[in-house]
């Protein structure tokens, strides 16, 4: 076992260093965030959330431990097994779940908690890297498309029907390794444009969005009419079906908005897109957020210090809303600084998948890139105002064992393979 | 690769958003100095108490109750009930809540002020009922003598422009508004303890802010020593009774303000608590009585006679007289040619030499004419003679502020020949011109404390210190350079001892005879000065002022003073027997005279003021 004995000096330090960093600064913040009263502090407190959370991190790295003394050959073989043991775990819940807040999304073992859907994604990860880095495999076809769709869509379909559509969403992240891989550009294009009319209707509502698209459809059609060498005349059928497609899409958001959503979502787009001034309601979470982000200032007013933080001002502030006592505490430096590791941190990712000869470990380096860029990007913009509010946690910040395990185990297993890179399959 | 990249290039955009969004909330739009979250807790020291120069107990406290409201965190509750237990009727807690609110949603406003000890005990009992509200003890200021409320002023509450303007004070709390209250504001009301508390979401206290490294323990404020004489305060006040002026008596050797009346005044206990208001509004808006005039520091009048002991002094100084010079004077003094070039006098010494102490003495509206024609005269032109003159006038005090320790004065007017050259552009006037300064008419203006400062320097033989209030700040003696600087006037020393012979004279032969009590060595001099008011573009002459300054003992001055009584008549009438007996008050400590007390004090000029009404009646009288 050659690779074993030198594996300390192939392990990728950098992210090491970098993931230490993320998980010693998020437990300060936690601490700050969570602590009653300076004078009877205890840092194994488990009654509190920082004790707990200190016994986590302190278990994470029991399992970071295993990970890295098993054979990473036997990741990539059993990680199918894998995938199909975490679907199983996640349409459990259904029988043996625990409902917290509305949503089955746990176990209970005792006071005990444990979250599947965190540990889905890592499933689904490797999964997606042992499907597509097959060399027969071309997302050229429809038949491996709806493969590769439908091995997303299990996991997400459980989750939101649990229901935490919140956490569901990150799946749509691992579309853009599906696109990375091969999948034709057009999907993309089409979902962009999709989005971009779902916003558009949600402002101005649905007629006229209708109007203006069937306007800016007319006039490149008459482009390509008049002034390139292809001709729409036999395409009439091919030209209604685009006009159909988006007038059904828009009617069907607006439909969906107004119908199927319900009020705390519209409110939260509402909110978001402006079109609604609240700060007591729906919007106290946000507006909080902000206003405690903001009264950091600079330099910020210093560990235990953010009167906004301590006086529990912000709502869930050890969980989703971490960021906002970094904000306070530790002001714009403290913020942007971890803004700024969490960019080297992701880019490192990509830089190491980039390197790798092994198809299956750079398909899933760029699966755990897009998931920790899609929680990044979601939660802070989320918690400074910029995206509605959607509940997903900021890796290794927020409190939650569940979810710190499951980012641990997703960084880890890349480590580990990134380690073997050299290692002759 | 090229895929690759997309994501690579969205992390650097998303990254380079997040932060340029926070560059704008805790940079440009920081928030950083709102406090929302921290509740300060006041601890109000006690007041400094104000004591008179024998240690006489003049201002203490007493506690007063103050129900507060911060609009914010007023939760819906029973409003009948509520006001009923404050005896307030609905519409006007409404108002109150939106001016509160207009002031500051986030910041306590004073709901009712001051209720009673007895509204306390029972509002303590249900406050915690009504979110929003609490009572907030203070300090009342009392005052066990009532005496001298024009030099201890009084506090009022910070009003709304104060408190946006200062960074100290909040509304409702106390600051000094007028005389030592105010002048010594600082020193009085101590600094305020404030302890820094976290709140959290509902507005509970979780513990203390910055672990209590904001917090400051509160100062107790300074106990303040007057100069002031409390027992001839009150006499000054006695005799005044009834009667419209100032008395400012002054101790020579320091310049300590021993007594400063004006009359009429008011009892200072009308100005506390929840009577203030009204009172206050009553006693500034008395146009006729204006008993918030100080008109020992702030009302100008002409001088009069005793201005005459500058002229001599001056004249003795630049040589043009001599304490023996005489001159003669004949029902007075023809200056020129034309028959109105003719000032008159009440000497009554008929074509006989008079000299320096005879002059003053007797008063003699001649022979002052004579030798301030002299002064003036010896410059070769009228400009640089007057600009001497006023120079030496200065020196004194006179024409400007005196800087005293007390928020209110006027600086009175000597005029230069600047004052001159804008009334005659043509530089046509001379010494003649301005003649009536030699008797103090003329354009002259002085207040009562500069004349007593005047009269201290010349019972000092030639300096003053600035005259002020404040003895002590705790048991530190007053350190203020200020007052411990002596001031030296432009009269040599040696030239005052014919003048005070002439002020000693007026005792003993002139016209404050009748009060002369020879075993205190009274040196004085009377004044009466003419006053005219303009109605229907007649001018109206009405009853003389009557004026007196003194000093006594001659040989170790202990007490100075000037009396000022508004159309008093001769300044032998009033003026005089009030410095004589205050005088004798000062310094024997009794009075032996209660007859002359009675008549003055009893004696009223009421009939003669309110005449000053009806000027109509007054000038037909007068023709």
């Amino acid at each position: 076992m050659r690779q074993e004995s030198n594996i300390i000096f192939k392990l990728d330090w950098i992210l090491i260093l970098l993931f230490l960093a993320l998980i010693g600064f998020g437990w300060i913040n936690i601490f700050a965030a969570s602590i009653d009263n300076v004078e009877d502090f205890e840092v194994f407190d488990l009654s509190t959330q920082y004790g707990k959370q200190l016994v986590w991190i302190g278990m994470s790295f029991v399992i970071i431990f295993i990970i890295l003394l098993l054979d990473s050959k036997l990741i990539e073989r059993f990680s199918g097994i894998i995938y199909v043991t975490s679907m199983l775990s996640l349409a459990g819940l259904f029988l043996f779940g625990k409902n917290i807040n509305g949503a089955t999304s746990w176990y209970g073992f005792g006071s005990f908690t444990l979250q599947p859907s965190e540990f889905a994604k890592m499933a689904t990860c490797l999964a997606l890297a042992r499907l597509l880095s097959d060399r027969q495999f071309d997302l050229k076809y429809l038949s491996n498309q709806t493969k590769a769709l439908t091995l997303l869509l299990i996991p997400a379909f459980l989750i939101t029907i649990q229901p935490d559509p919140g956490s569901a969403i990150v799946y749509i992240s691992l579309f853009y390794v599906l696109y990375r891989e091969g999948l034709p550009g057009s999907y993309l294009g089409v979902g962009l444009l999709a989005i971009t009319l779902f916003i558009l209707t949600l402002i101005f509502g649905f007629r006229p969005v209708v109007l203006g698209t069937f306007g800016t459809i007319t006039l490149i059609l008459i482009y390509i009419q008049l002034f390139t060498k292809y001709s729409l005349k036999f395409q009439i059928p091919k030209v209604i079906s685009v006009y159909l497609i988006c007038a059904l899409w828009i009617g069907s958001v607006s439909y969906v908005f107004n119908n199927v959503f319900e009020q705390r979502h519209r409110d939260r787009f509402s909110l978001l897109l402006g079109q609604k001034s609240d700060t007591q309601g729906i919007g106290y979470n946000t507006n909080q957020s902000i206003l405690t982000i903001s009264s950091g200032g600079f330099g910020g007013k210093g560990f235990l210090n953010g009167d906004r933080t301590q006086g529990n001002f912000v709502p869930e502030q050890s969980t989703d809303y971490i960021f906002s006592t970094i904000g306070e505490e530790w002001g714009f430096v403290g913020s942007a600084l971890v803004v700024l590791l969490w960019m080297i941190f992701i880019l490192r990712i990509i830089y190491a998948a980039e390197k790798q000869r092994n198809n299956f470990t750079r398909i899933y380096g760029y699966g755990i890139a897009s998931i920790f860029f899609f929680h990044f990007f979601i939660n802070i913009g989320m918690v400074i105002g910029l995206l509605p509010t959607i509940g997903i946690p900021l890796p290794f910040f927020s409190y939650g064992g569940s979810g710190l395990w499951g980012f641990t185990l997703l960084l880890f297993i890349f480590i580990k393979l990134d380690a073997a890179k050299d290692t002759e399959w | 690769m090229k895929r690759g990249l997309i994501l690579v290039v969205s992390i650097i955009l998303v990254g380079l958003t997040f932060i340029v969004k926070l560059f704008q909330l805790q940079i440009v739009d920081t928030n950083s100095n709102n406090f929302s979250t921290v509740k300060k807790i006041y601890e109000y020291p006690e007041r400094g108490y104000i004591y008179d120069r024998n240690g006489t107990l003049l201002v203490a406290n007493q506690q007063s109750y103050d129900v507060m409201i911060t609009p914010n965190e007023v939760q819906p509750f029973d409003t009948l009930e509520f006001c009923s237990l404050l005896k307030i009727d609905k519409k006007f807690l409404e108002q109150r809540f939106v001016k509160a609110k207009r002031y500051s949603p986030r910041l306590p406003s004073v709901l009712i002020s001051q209720v009673s000890k007895e509204d306390y005990a029972l509002l303590q009992e249900k406050m915690f009922r009504y979110k929003g509200f609490y009572i907030q003890k203070r300090a009342l200021r009392s005052y066990p003598i009532p005496s001298a409320a024009n030099v201890l002023g009084y506090v009022n509450e910070v009003n709304e422009e104060l408190a946006s303007n200062n960074d100290y004070y909040q509304q409702g709390e106390i600051v000094g508004t007028l005389g030592v209250e105010k002048q010594y504001e600082n020193e009085l009301r101590g600094i305020k303890g404030v302890q820094f508390k976290q709140r959290d979401r509902l507005n509970k206290i979780i513990g203390p802010y910055k672990d209590g490294s904001l917090d400051q323990a509160a100062k107790p404020g300074a106990d303040l020593t007057l100069t002031l004489d409390s027992a001839l305060q009150q006499y000054g006040e006695l005799l005044m009774q009834g009667k419209r002026g100032g008395i400012v008596a002054i101790e020579p050797k320091t310049g300590e303000v021993l007594a400063l009346i004006t009359a009429p005044s008011y009892d200072p206990n009308l100005m506390v608590g929840r009577k203030r208001s009204r009172n206050s509004v009553i006693f500034f808006g008395d146009s006729i009585n204006k008993p918030m005039f100080d008109r020992g520091l702030q009302a100008q009048y002409a001088p009069g006679s005793p201005f005459k002991m500058l002229n001599g002094l001056i004249g003795l100084q630049e040589g043009v007289i001599s304490p023996q010079t005489a001159f003669r004077c004949y029902n007075g003094y023809k200056y020129g040619n034309r028959p109105n070039e003719f000032m008159g006098c009440h000497c009554g010494i008929w074509d006989k030499p008079i000299a320096l102490q005879l002059g003053l003495a007797k008063s003699c509206n001649s022979y002052f004419s004579n030798t301030y024609r002299r002064i003036i005269e010896k410059y070769p032109n009228a400009e640089q003679g007057m600009d001497n003159w006023a120079k030496h006038v200065k020196s004194f005090g006179l024409g400007n502020y005196l800087g005293y320790d007390l928020p209110s004065g006027q600086k009175g007017l000597i005029p230069e020949s600047s004052f001159y050259n804008r009334y005659y552009p043509t530089g046509s006037w001379r010494a003649v011109t301005t003649i009536s300064n030699a008797i103090g008419q003329g354009e002259v203006q002085t207040t009562p404390i500069q004349l007593a400062n005047m009269t201290a320097a010349i019972a000092n033989r030639g300096y003053y210190y600035t005259p002020h209030f404040i003895k002590k700040i705790e048991d530190r003696p007053n350190l203020n350079p200020k007052f411990i600087q002596k001031h030296q006037t432009t009269i040599q020393t040696e030239h005052f001892e014919p003048v005070i012979e002439g002020m000693h004279d007026v005792f003993k032969t002139g016209t404050g005879r009748w009060v002369n009590i020879p075993e205190l060595e009274m040196c004085g001099k009377t004044g009466t000065v003419q006053n005219y008011i303009r109605f229907n573009g007649n001018k109206i002459e009405l009853e003389d002022h009557s004026i007196f300054v003194a000093f006594a003992p001659k040989k170790d001055p202990k007490i100075a003073l000037a009396v000022f009584v508004e159309n008093g008549g001769y300044g032998a009438t009033y003026a005089a027997p009030i410095a004589s007996l205050m005088i004798e008050k000062y310094i024997n400590g009794t009075v032996s005279r209660a007859y002359l007390e009675n008549s003055i004090s009893q004696a009223n000029l009421q009939e003669q003021y309110n005449r000053q009404l009806n000027p109509e009646l007054y000038y037909e009288t007068r023709e």
